[in-house]
């Protein structure tokens, strides 16, 4: 995101997935979340989930992945997002954006931009938004 | 139900932690990401950093990896003693300064803004945040998790 983008531009989806067993494994490690809901069924099912599922942070770090597809990191300024359903296993996420308005930010231009993820039956799952400076 | 009382305003004790090369390579490899920039040392130089970058949610990584005890949801002793069976992530958002990088060394501090409850005490929501300041008291970069306890 060089430069300014006009209002409503729908930017490239970012697709990751599926999620196996092996990348919640994987995950977890590499991310120090050890939350035994994401990686040990007997324990999600004594829970009452069913199953392992997703961490949401997993989804986030694809979503990031979008954001930096779309702006270099360090125009990133900050960004949230809003888990509204749980990712299970075997979803493929797809991390969509849309420029909502160009802002002025701290004595910046940043641009105000629409960021979700959604899993391949149409649940969105994360639900957000983000400012990039432009440069 | 947690206590309020207690918890809101309470700050942790601060945790030191060294972001890690290796660690932050298998976060990558991990989360399928392709760019040579999280991986390669020459390509993190080529594009202006320090070191490898830590990717933009790894602040909650370091958060996990040197676990607050006081004011803790799960702690049972110094924090909430929420059964881990019983929580979900409901928010998280993050605030850049300066950017994270391989080898550098962060001290955390998170603290309890708010607790509340929903659907008649059925969910609570606990609302952190957490500050990352380098070693010379600069702060780096800071990032709000929300923690649903289900206690239906």
């Amino acid at each position: 995101m060089a430069e300014s983008l006009a209002v409503g531009t729908i930017l490239p989806e970012l697709v990751r997935g599926p999620i196996d067993r092996t990348t919640l494994a994987l995950f977890a490690g590499a991310s120090h979340d050890h939350v035994r809901l994401h990686i040990d069924s007997d324990y999600a099912h004594d829970a009452g989930m069913g199953d392992v599922f997703a961490h949401g942070m997993l989804s986030m770090a694809y979503l990031a992945q979008a954001l930096r597809s779309w702006a270099p990191q360090d125009r990133i300024r900050r960004w949230n997002v809003r888990f509204t359903a749980i990712t299970p296993l075997y979803a493929t996420v797809r991390c969509t954006g849309e420029v909502l308005e160009e802002i002025e930010m701290d004595g910046e231009r940043a641009l105000r931009i629409a960021i979700a993820a959604f899993i391949d039956d149409g649940t969105q799952t994360l639900a957000g938004e983000a400012l990039v400076a432009v440069a | 139900m947690i206590d309020r009382e207690k918890h809101i305003g309470q700050a942790s004790e601060p945790r030191t932690v060294e972001v890690e090369r290796g660690f932050l390579r298998f976060f990558a490899e991990a989360t399928g990401e392709t760019d040579p920039v999280y991986f390669d040392d020459a390509a993190a130089l080529a594009a202006g950093f320090r070191a490898l970058p830590a990717p933009p949610t790894y602040l909650f990584s370091l958060n996990m990896a040197v676990p607050a005890k006081i004011g803790a949801v799960l702690d049972p002793v110094n924090g909430m003693g929420v059964d881990m069976s019983r929580i979900l992530h409901g928010e998280q958002s993050f605030t850049y300064h300066r950017p994270i990088c391989a080898g550098d060394r962060l001290t955390l501090v998170t603290t309890t803004r708010d607790i509340y409850a929903k659907k008649g005490g059925a969910l609570e929501f606990v609302v952190q945040d957490t500050t990352a300041h380098d070693e010379n008291g600069v702060l780096v970069a800071e990032m709000e998790s929300v923690t649903v306890v289900r206690n239906g």
